[in-house]
């Protein structure tokens, strides 16, 4: 094959990998892999998605009135935070492209930062909902589904106050499933940072920071999705 | 080539490094294959001593042998233990990690250190979920269906749903290896249309491992969080639909039976046209039915619930297409058999294998059509008769197809040859042990005898006892091979780099292999399977 | 997968679509379609996710198999919740069991 000539040179590359016959073979592989584990990553959140379209379909004004009870300001925020730290995303592996290192680093730690925001956010959003549910008391304002959801808070009660549980514990495994996968992301990203840091990247090879690109857009793009879907139900 | 006496080559693969590390840090293909046979044999043991209790408790009418409590237990650890850690593994793991690389002409997967990682996955899936089923079990099915599982089960649900779900990865990162390899590591001159059907078939249940796991891994997870945190998914006093879990569950299931049945397939395409010194008829059908099977697979799942509540409309679309995917498997069955005619057909042990799966899997997968009929089903569904049709496909096709491939490429593996007569033999056992074992079941079904049911009419009582002296047979039966297999690593002769006269480029290596397969990269310039007229024999005996 | 570079203006540039795509969701959030507000949102989202997917993904750039990869599992995606719905949607109206 012309493919093994032409790279006879790369045979020393420290980051070919024995079994692959060249940087470019090793890259297409590469990526490709990363496609196809985002491609799972989509049924993943599938089911997630599945059981709301189920959900929503079956009960539309609770999932409305506990749509209502977020904070949509706060969501539209948290949406351009991610929005921003795609881009950070972005210039981070253009950087590597052109062979700027440096840059490389600045960019993956702006793109943590923006992730720590949105996390921190959420984290105030969570406790919101869970602190009234701990210790004894009468729970007002818990909105944890089970026992002690306090669905008066909503003016909701009968089959609905049932109902909107759901929405709720749609709410936080979609959410959190997002949450964990950027938690996940984070050590992820800082290990590339520091390989930067260290020079291990080059025009000519630089996969890594596409292939961590590739996962963090993927994240944003889930995001994208639970905005308005768990956020803007029923707001006209 | 052929010699009188063979000898082991003086360097493979199994020489470099004898030491635990050696085996638990490599990242050779063939060495995480044989750690994966080694596992997966462990965890067909234990399933099958599940089964062994099962069939005890069945003896009996009444039901004295053990509680109901118990039985479930055993019944749901049978199920739990035989598919998610020995079925869906067992030939992709194990064959498919092995042959895969050598097949096209590559030196290891495009991700040798993500193989490793997804064994050690594996490894604590099972020991997690063994860890479940020993210290209280559990009771729910295999099936884990809501509410049950969810709201009023006693037994370590959450555990052994975590390590299920832990397990599953392994099956994904497994599926995206081959993926990634088949399309981007093949030799020169080795086009898709060139690739052995093994691959072909293996690449189709790759599809299906990275499409269809990722379901089934947030579905159990949700009935973990229900279970912990009581939240709503699958409650009805909330709204919650448990018939939801049973569609996000058979989403994945139902393709999973797929996962189990392919790579067995595309055993049965190899070895029938190396033992029939013919090229197999129709390959681009078979390779193209293998894609087939795995896309229509994904649209049948509610075929499984057509009594669970969901609406006789929706049930008659699922009904429809699942006579549909029943054309791929159809075609398959034509073309091993075309192969066949006009065939100088060898009668080795992998041919018997051969034999025993079409019969079988013509027999399961056509009692998958009746199943298919919504007014058959209501009559049939949850007896017997679904219990023998899915072990008809699974042990009578999956498990055939794998003790075939394993001898096929025994010699390849090891470098030795197994002893023919044993294999002969054992192939009979496990021939007229599977058939007495699970064809009593059918008449069971038909005549009303519900499955998972501790205890049954006085009347079923023959059959019953005809049915746990097969699984006596079959049990020895598996046991055969296991034993001189095992002694063939330590006594076998040393077979040579082709004693079956195969075609395929796993062949033209040494056996056993070296660690880097291949010193050239290869350059195919021929077509697959492509063996002379009748009259070449084959070197072995 | 080809050695492009994709010029810092083009992320630039969709990153500003994509904040005025937010800023629309919200928007259309506010406005009743009637029965087309479910899919006026999520022709929003899939306009920035499309957007992401090309640009900051690459996709554009990618060769053929990338796009199959994607195609693929938001098909399956889609018999996922369409076959599921063949089931809730032919349920007699209202739904759901009774709740307490």
């Amino acid at each position: 094959m012309a493919e093994l000539a032409a790279h006879a040179g790369e045979a020393h590359h420290p980051a070919l990998q024995h079994h692959f016959v060249s940087l470019d073979q090793q890259r297409a592989a590469s990526t490709l892999g990363m496609w196809v584990f985002i491609a799972q990553e989509i049924l993943f959140f599938g089911g997630l998605f599945g059981a709301y379209t189920v959900y929503r379909t079956l009960y539309p004004d609770a999932f409305s009135a506990g749509s209502h009870h977020l904070s949509w300001k706060i969501g539209f925020f948290n949406t351009l935070v991610l929005i921003g730290s795609s881009l950070t995303m972005a210039m981070g592996v253009y950087s590597a492209a052109i062979g700027k290192s440096k840059a490389v680093v600045g960019f993956i730690l702006a793109t943590i930062l923006l992730g720590g925001v949105f996390l921190g956010v959420k984290y105030f959003e969570y406790g919101e909902k869970i602190r009234p549910c701990l210790g004894d008391g009468p729970h007002t304002g818990c909105l944890v589904p089970g026992a002690r959801f306090d669905a008066a808070s909503l003016h909701l009660s009968g089959a609905e106050a049932g109902h909107v549980q759901i929405y709720f514990s749609l709410y936080f495994a979609m959410t959190g499933l997002h949450a964990l996968h950027m938690i996940i992301g984070a050590p992820i990203l800082l290990t590339i940072a520091y390989f930067a840091w260290r020079g291990r990247y080059s025009p000519e090879y630089h996969t890594p920071v596409e292939l961590v690109g590739l996962y963090w857009h993927f994240v944003d793009i889930v995001w994208i999705f639970l905005f308005p879907l768990l956020y803007l139900i029923g707001h006209h | 080539m052929t010699s009188d006496r063979k000898t082991l080559p003086a360097d493979h693969y199994l020489k470099h490094g004898w030491d635990l590390k050696s085996w638990l840090l490599t990242t050779d293909h063939k060495r995480i294959g044989l750690m994966y046979l080694v596992s997966i044999t462990l965890m067909f043991a234990i399933g099958s001593l599940y089964a062994g209790l099962v069939r005890w408790n069945l003896l009996v009418p009444d039901g004295s042998h053990m509680s109901a409590e118990a039985y479930n237990k055993a019944f749901t650890g049978h199920g739990v233990v035989m598919v998610f850690f020995f079925l869906i593994p067992s030939i992709p793991a194990t064959l498919g990690n092995f042959l895969i690389p050598l097949m096209i002409g590559a030196k290891d997967l495009a991700f040798p250190r993500i193989n490793l990682l997804s064994w050690y996955i594996y490894i604590v899936g099972a020991a997690l979920t063994m860890w479940a089923l020993l210290t209280g079990g559990l009771d729910t099915g295999w099936t884990f269906y809501t509410p049950y599982s969810t709201a009023f089960a006693e037994s370590n649900v959450a555990v052994a749903a975590v390590g299920i779900f832990i397990a599953g990865f392994s099956s994904i990162l497994t599926g995206l290896n081959f993926i990634v390899t088949i399309h981007k590591m093949r030799a020169p001159g080795l086009t898709w249309f060139r690739m052995p059907l093994f691959v072909w078939a293996h690449y189709a249940t790759s599809i299906i491992q990275v499409l269809g796991t990722p379901v089934v891994a947030i579905t159990i997870l949700l009935v973990a969080l229900e279970r912990l945190f009581h939240f709503g998914f699958f409650d009805p006093n909330r709204g919650g639909d448990p018939i939801l879990f049973q569609h996000l569950f058979w989403f994945y299931s139902h393709p999973a039976v797929y996962i189990m049945i392919l790579p067995s397939m595309g055993v049965i395409s190899e070895i029938v046209t190396c033992f029939s010194r013919k090229r197999i008829f129709g390959y681009s059908f078979i390779a193209m039915s293998s894609l087939a099977i795995a896309a229509i697979g994904f649209l049948v799942w509610a075929h499984h619930m057509f009594v669970s509540g969901m609406t006789v409309y929706s049930a008659m679309v699922f009904s429809a297409l699942t006579y549909l995917v029943a054309v791929p498997s159809a075609i398959k069955t034509f073309n091993w058999t075309a192969t066949l005619f006009r065939g100088s057909v060898q009668w080795d042990t992998p041919m018997i294998y051969v034999f025993c799966f079409i019969g079988l899997f013509l027999i399961g997968g056509l009692t998958g059509l009746f199943l298919g009929n919504l007014g058959l089903d209501v009559h049939l569904t949850d007896t017997y008769f679904i219990v023998a049709h899915f072990h008809y496909i699974m042990v009578g096709g999956a498990i055939m197809g794998y003790l075939g491939g394993l001898h096929f490429w025994w010699p390849k593996i090891t470098g030795r040859n197994y002893n023919e007569s044993w294999g002969k033999i054992s192939s009979l056992l496990v021939f007229v042990g599977f058939n007495l074992t699970f064809f009593p079941q059918f008449v069971l079904g038909y005549l009303g005898m519900p499955r998972r049911y501790h205890a049954y009419p006085e009347e079923f009582q023959i059959l019953n006892v005809l049915s746990t002296a097969g699984a006596t047979i079959l049990g020895f039966g598996y046991i055969f091979p296991f034993s001189y297999l095992t002694h063939s690593l330590f006594r076998g002769e040393p077979a040579g780099p082709n004693p079956w006269g195969a075609k395929g480029l796993e062949w033209t290596t040494q056996s056993p292999p070296t660690t880097h397969n291949f010193d050239e990269v290869p350059v195919v310039t021929e077509e697959p399977y492509n063996y002379a007229a009748e009259g070449e024999g084959h070197a072995r005996g | 997968m080809s050695h492009h570079v994709v010029s810092w203006k083009v992320y630039l540039g969709v990153f500003l679509a994509l904040v005025a795509l937010t800023v629309i969701t919200v928007w259309v959030a506010g406005h009743d379609f009637g029965e087309f507000n479910l899919v006026v949102a999520l022709g929003v989202a899939i306009t920035k996710a499309t957007l992401v997917v090309l640009y900051f993904m690459h996709a554009r750039y990618s060769e053929r198999l990338t796009h199959v990869v994607i195609a693929s599992s938001l098909v399956f995606f889609a018999i996922l919740v369409f076959l599921l719905l063949t089931d809730y949607v032919s349920r007699p109206w209202p739904l759901s069991p009774v709740a307490s």
